[in-house]
Order: structure tokens, then C-alpha cells, then sequence
């Protein structure tokens, strides 16, 4: 699938702000079934700072904003080529050993329902089986409601009420796969969304469990499937905070508000631009 | 139980304690005392009233100074110095690996888990290989004896151990104190530290950095309890005392504020502990750190002392495998011994530390300073009771080891002298070079009979000779 990528978070603030320092995560994996073309991101009056390819394989870029502004739009564009991988990542170098994804944190925490949740999936033959019956799980206990759940929600919470987003999915299958030992992440990407789906999100969230031999596979409980050639993948953490394509703060005083638009959208061709250029 | 005093063999004064022990026997009761409060009254007004590192308790309580000094022979010093360089080596090459390829680990010598899943493992950090491939500048390796040739180590601090700030005015206010006692002995020098540790920081600067290298010690600021230390030492190095507030990333590097404008910095030997290093990639709630530090030290365009990361070396349940690291790494035999360690998740060490409880001394693998110990022979049968309670419920949270006879020193009391237990932590420093000042902080467990040294648990301090040949 060829598609098209416009990504934009404006960032506004009452009074003026300066030395704004951020942390983006925003660039798709070098992965099989991922390639990209003419990636570029832009923060509005910002410095281009430290890039680097992290322990996980994440393309991370630094920026600072000197500032004083009041707005500042973080612009990514560019073009990927995807194919179906059936959830496996394949190709993807990275040096973190799959146990350190075992470690919980505030979000994933399980408590006594999630527990419940994970001790109530019957063994497997195989621990991609298990991963699978986890992902089925989790789609039955949390319905696909938008809007009442927030960043800060954890999988316990999600669970209590029994309803929320792609990010709520996710923790809460990270929180029962670690319960029965499987190591998992947190992964966020993009997603080519048809009506069809039942989440319409374009800033896309899912888990990736680890299994033995197969090593990482992707699962969406929020739209129960593992990801396809609609998925783009930017990257991984122990939960959303930790994954964060964007992390930023500035100094000052002023009040945030915060507008995101992403668009992905398939097509025929990718325009005249003869020389693609890969991310390595 | 019977302990290695370290003044006497038998009933004879040993030679490095001759002079020492003249020089008490003529010593006028009332003019200790005077000299005593003489000394209170100097750390008082020099400030330096602090908790040793992880200790809690007052942080203004002052930590009582023993006038006594603790001493080592140049030969007995050598071999201490050899055996804390060489687990020096051993913990960082320990470092460079489980944030590399892992070879211990493949290898099958350290369980996976062990490293993997321990709290103080940053992923954030994997593959990064900070400047000459040292991860932790500063380690201070805690030391008990208890025979004239037996030594052990109790634990490592890879991180930020404090206390060398005690190690050298302890030194200075003997020396103000008594100049006719370092007349008469040739006692080495511990005053250089200071010039080392800039040394040892300028020497890992990272390789952006052309010029001389811009060193600073980060402080979480004066509310944390080693404040003291902190400036004290910036003072002696002659480098900024900096909090987060003070220092920015702009672009690739980082600076700090100066009244000349920003100035890059280079090196930052930091006081403050991993998850508040920087928001944007640990505690995204911490105000002490500094946003963005950790992409660029990732890019290599700031070194951070100790790396972060560094903790997951000095753990008490790593701890145990210490002396496979030498092995595995350097080829060696340890030259300093562990303390025998029973880890409680183990089925067979679980079994027999509970039906020794009353012989051994059981730790939370986390704890420090003294808490959340139990001490089974002082300790009521009630007391230990409590403590199986608090084991059957959590058992991987302990290890057990057995009561040392821990050595003891001559240390002034009421009625005069009278035997002590003490501990050794000398500083080790890595860099280019590793070195070592000769002498280190000696704590000193003031109540009689006591093994625990914390200063939290009525310890105090000495200062530590190493007599030149």
C-alpha cells in the first residue's frame, strides 16, 4: 500500500514560552514491509538538534525552540510503502533484550481485575497462540468508546469501566501478556483507517508481544487483527508515555493547548519525486 | 564471638599503632575532652552535617567525629588498593557489556532476569558506550575485615556514594588539630582527591568537546541531605555547582547560564539519581533535571557521571556475581571476597536461612543504611519473629549473610579507649586512569557491641591513615 502521510500537532500557549526542548519519536521503523520516502519533519522556529537511532531502533530527534513564542507546529510529512507482514517485525535492528519488557509501570500496572483477566485465558500450545487468545481478551472486556478515557487513564481504569481507545487496549494487553510472562510493548504508529474499522483513529496505537522464535508480533485489540499494510510503525516503549512520538516541555508560565491533525491516506502512485530515499 | 582488634596483636601494640598509642597513654583526660568539643565546634562551623549516602535521618545532625585515626600499613594498603581496582575494572567491563552484546549473560554466568528486570536497567541507555567505555566514575566499595589478612566487601556503589567530603575533613581537622602527630608519621596524602576527580572527569569529556572540558556538579539543590558535599567538592575542583534549572540543551549541546552568557558544558558529575535526570525521557514529573540531557548525551555530545544506568552494577542481588565478573572479564581471581550470600528466591537458601534466623543478618535486596535489617544475634526472639513474618510474605525481597566479626579500632569512649567496629569505604576513580587515594572513610559503630556502622544507627567517623614505608 502506498501511502501518504500529513502529521501536524500545534502546540499554543497563553503567554510566551521559551527554551522549548523536545524529544520525537516520529520517524517510521526500518523494518520489512516498511519503506520510506521523503520523510521530513519540521518544528516551527526550532533547531534541528541531536539524531540518533536508539537501543529499540527508534529514529529519535531532539529540537529546541528558543522561543519567546506562542505557538509552535511540529510538521511531519513524507511517503511509506507498506506490505503485510502478518504482525511479524521482521528486519527491525535493535539491541534491547525482550525481557527488559517485562518490567510494569504505573500504566500497565495490573491489579486484581486485570489479573483476573490474564488468569482467565486457558494455556496454549504455543506462546503466540496464548498471545492471541490475551489480544481476543482484551477486546471482549474493553469496548471501543472514544472520549472517555485521557492520556493518564491506566489499563486498570480502562478495564473498571470497560471501555476506551487504541491506548487503553494496548496497555491493558501489555499488562496481561506481562502477567503471564510474556514480555510486551507498546507501540505507536499510524494507521489507514476505512470506515469499516471501528477505531477511525490515524494516530494509531497497539502492543507487540514477544514469542519464542518468531520474536516480535503485533497485535490490535482495538480493532482486533494484528497490524497489516494500513499500519505504519514509528515506535516502541513500556507504555504510552515511554512510546510518546512527541515528549516536549518548555519554561514559562503559560497554559498549553494542544490541536493534532493527522491524515493518511492511500495512493495510486507516489508523484514524480524519482529518488526515494530510505531512512537507514 | 571474638574480633580482630586492629591495634594489638595479642597484648602488644602493633607497629603502625606505636606511635599512636603513646601518644593517647600521654594524653591528659581533660585535654581530650577539650579537644573533642574542639573538633565538634569545627565541623559545626565548617557545616558539614550530613547523611552518609541513602542514610535518612537529620540531615543536620551532625555525624560524630572520633579522634582516634584507623590505621593501615603501606603492605596492607597495596593489597586493599589492588583487590578495589581490579572489582573497579570488573563492574564497569560488567557495565559496557549488558548495555552492549551481553556476553556474561549469553554465556549463561549471570541469570538474564537478574540483569534484565532489574529496576535500575535503563533500555533507554542500551548501546550507548559513553567516552573510554566507563560507565561508573566514582565507586565506592564498602569493606569490613575480620582477621589481620581477611578482608570482604559488602557492597559496590556504582552511582553517587557519598561521603569523601568526611574522608578529607577528617584528615584536615586531625592535621589542624594535632600537626605534631603528622610529624612525627609519615602518613600519605588524601588532599589531592579533589585534583583527581577533576582529572577523571575531564579525561571521559566526550570526543565533540576540542578544548579543555567544561565540568559541573549537578545538585538537586540544598534541600537534599549531601548538599554539603556537593559544594564542598565544586569548591575544591575549582567547577560550577549547577541545579537543573541552571543548565539548557540548545541544538546538540548542552550550556549553562552564565553572567558571560551560555557556556557548553561537557561533563556533568551529577548528584542526582536516574529517573529525574531529564523529563523528556525518565519521570516526565521531575522539576531537578535537565530537559532534553538524555538525547544529547545519547548523540555523545555530554558525558554524565556516573552514566545513567550504571546503578544495575551495585545491586545486592548482582552483587553475589561479582567475583564471576572478575573471573569472566579480567581473567583473574577476585582479589577481595564477597560476603557468602543466601538469595531467598532460592528454594535451599530460603529453607536454611530460615532455620538459622537467630545466626545470620538478613537485608531488603533494595535497603540501604541500616533499615529494614535484622542482626539475628542482637536481636529478641520476639524481633525475629516479626522479621520471618515479614520474609514468608516477600521473600525475593531479601538476602541473608552471615554475622561478620567485624574489626574493631580503638575509639575514645567515657572511660578512654575501648575497642569500636568499623568499616572502610575508600573512592575509586575511572577514567582514563584508575586511581585510588590511599585511606578512605572508616565508620566507626559508637554503641558497644554494635556491628552497624550507619551513621542513622549511632555510627560515627574516623580519619584513615596509610602509613608510607
Amino acid at each position: 500500500m502506498k501511502l501518504r502521510i500529513v502529521h501536524q500537532t500545534v502546540y499554543r500557549y497563553d503567554r510566551p514560552v521559551r527554551n522549548l526542548v523536545q524529544s520525537l519519536r516520529l520517524t517510521p521503523s526500518v523494518c520489512e514491509g516498511q519503506r520510506t520516502h521523503d520523510w521530513g519533519i519540521d518544528v516551527t522556529g526550532g533547531i534541528r538538534g541531536p539524531g540518533f537511532r536508539d537501543g529499540a531502533g527508534d529514529w529519535i530527534e531532539g529540537w529546541t525552540v528558543r522561543g519567546p513564542t506562542e505557538e509552535v507546529a511540529v510538521t511531519v510529512t513524507g511517503r511509506v510503502e507498506t506490505r503485510d507482514t502478518a504482525g511479524v517485525l521482521r528486519g527491525h535492528r535493535e539491541l534491547i533484550h525482550p525481557l527488559a519488557y517485562l518490567r510494569d509501570t504505573g500504566a500497565t500496572r495490573a491489579d486484581a481485575a486485570l489479573k483476573d483477566l490474564a488468569a482467565s485465558v486457558a494455556d496454549a500450545a504455543d506462546s503466540l497462540d496464548l498471545a492471541h487468545r490475551l489480544s481476543a481478551a482484551v477486546s471482549e472486556a474493553i469496548a471501543y468508546v472514544p472520549g472517555q478515557t485521557g492520556f493518564h487513564t491506566t489499563a486498570a481504569e480502562a478495564l473498571a469501566q470497560g471501555s476506551g481507545v487504541c491506548q487503553d487496549h494496548a496497555h491493558a494487553l501489555i499488562a496481561v501478556a506481562r502477567r503471564r510472562d510474556l514480555p510486551a510493548r507498546y507501540v505507536s504508529g499510524y494507521l489507514r483507517a476505512t470506515t469499516e474499522e471501528t477505531a477511525h483513529e490515524a494516530a494509531h496505537a497497539w502492543a507487540e508481544i514477544h514469542v519464542d522464535r518468531l520474536g516480535w508480533i503485533g497485535f490490535d485489540p482495538a480493532n482486533r487483527c494484528c497490524p497489516d499494510e494500513r499500519y505504519v510503525r514509528l515506535g516502541s516503549g513500556l507504555d504510552a508515555s515511554d512510546a510518546a512520538p512527541i515528549r516536549g516541555i518548555a519554561a514559562g508560565q503559560g497554559a498549553e493547548t494542544l490541536d493534532v491533525a493527522v491524515n493518511v491516506e492511500e495512493v495510486e502512485r507516489f508523484q514524480s519525486q524519482s529518488q526515494g530515499q530510505t531512512q537507514s | 564471638m571474638s574480633y580482630y582488634n586492629e591495634m594489638y596483636e595479642g597484648s602488644r601494640v602493633r607497629d603502625p599503632y606505636a606511635r599512636l598509642s603513646q601518644w593517647v597513654e600521654t594524653m591528659p583526660a581533660d585535654f581530650r575532652q577539650m579537644k573533642q568539643a574542639e573538633a565538634e565546634a569545627l565541623f559545626r562551623r565548617i557545616g558539614i552535617t550530613f547523611a552518609v549516602y541513602g542514610e535518612g535521618g537529620d540531615p543536620d545532625r551532625l555525624i560524630p567525629f572520633d579522634m582516634m585515626p584507623r590505621v593501615f600499613e603501606q603492605a596492607e594498603w597495596r593489597r586493599l588498593e589492588r583487590g578495589i581496582k581490579q572489582r573497579a575494572r570488573a563492574l564497569n567491563a560488567f557495565l559496557r557489556d549488558v548495555y552492549g552484546r551481553a556476553e556474561i549473560v549469553r554465556a549463561g554466568r549471570i541469570p538474564a532476569r537478574l540483569v534484565y528486570q532489574n529496576e535500575a536497567y535503563e533500555k533507554a541507555v542500551v548501546g550507548v558506550v559513553p567516552p573510554r567505555g566507563v560507565y561508573s566514575h566514582i565507586i565506592g566499595i564498602d569493606l569490613v575485615r575480620t582477621a589481620k589478612d581477611e578482608f570482604f566487601v559488602l557492597e559496590d556503589n556504582c552511582r553517587t556514594p557519598s561521603g569523601v567530603s568526611y574522608m578529607l575533613e577528617n584528615r584536615e581537622i586531625m592535621m589542624r588539630m594535632f600537626p605534631g602527630l603528622f610529624r612525627g608519621n609519615r602518613i600519605e596524602p588524601v588532599d589531592q582527591y579533589p585534583d583527581l576527580l577533576r582529572r577523571t572527569l575531564e579525561s571521559v569529556a566526550p570526543a565533540k568537546c576540542h578544548d579543555r572540558p567544561t565540568c559541573v556538579i549537578l545538585t538537586p539543590g540544598h534541600f537534599n541531605s549531601a548538599y554539603y558535599e556537593h559544594s564542598f567538592l565544586a569548591n575544591l575542583m575549582g567547577v560550577e555547582l549547577v541545579e537543573g534549572a541552571d543548565l539548557f540543551v540548545d541544538g546538540e549541546f548542552v550550556y549553562m547560564r552564565t553572567t558571560q552568557g551560555p557556556k557548553r558544558v561537557d561533563v556533568i558529575y551529577r548528584r542526582i539519581d536516574d529517573p529525574f535526570l531529564d523529563p523528556l525521557c525518565f519521570r516526565p514529573d521531575s522539576m531537578l533535571g535537565v530537559p532534553g540531557l538524555m538525547d544529547v548525551y545519547r548523540s555523545g555530545g555530554v558525558s554524565i557521571c556516573s552514566a545513567p544506568g550504571a546503578g544495575v552494577a551495585d545491586d545486592k542481588a548482582i552483587y553475589t556475581f561479582v567475583p564471576e565478573m572478575v573471573r569472566f572479564y579480567l581473567g583473574e581471581e577476585p582479589l577481595l571476597q564477597n560476603v557468602q550470600t543466601w538469595t531467598l528466591w532460592k528454594d535451599d537458601d530460603y529453607k536454611f536461612v530460615m532455620e538459622h534466623l537467630p545466626d545470620l543478618v538478613v537485608k531488603e535486596v533494595h535497603g540501604s543504611g541500616g533499615y529494614g535489617m535484622l542482626v539475628g544475634p542482637r536481636s529478641t526472639r520476639e524481633e525475629i519473629e516479626a522479621f520471618r513474618a515479614k520474609i514468608e510474605a516477600n521473600p525475593g525481597n531479601y538476602i541473608a549473610q552471615p554475622t561478620l566479626a567485624l574489626s574493631t579500632c580503638p575509639t575514645f569512649v567515657e572511660e578512654g579507649l575501648a575497642p569500636r567496629h568499623v568499616d572502610l569505604r575508600p573512592y575509586c576513580l575511572c577514567g582514563d586512569r584508575i586511581e585510588l587515594v590511599p585511606g578512605g572513610l572508616t565508620r566507626v559503630a559508637l554503641r558497644e557491641g554494635s556491628l552497624v556502622v550507619n551513621s542513622s544507627q549511632g555510627g560515627g567517623v574516623k580519619d584513615t591513615w596509610v602509613l608510607s614505608e
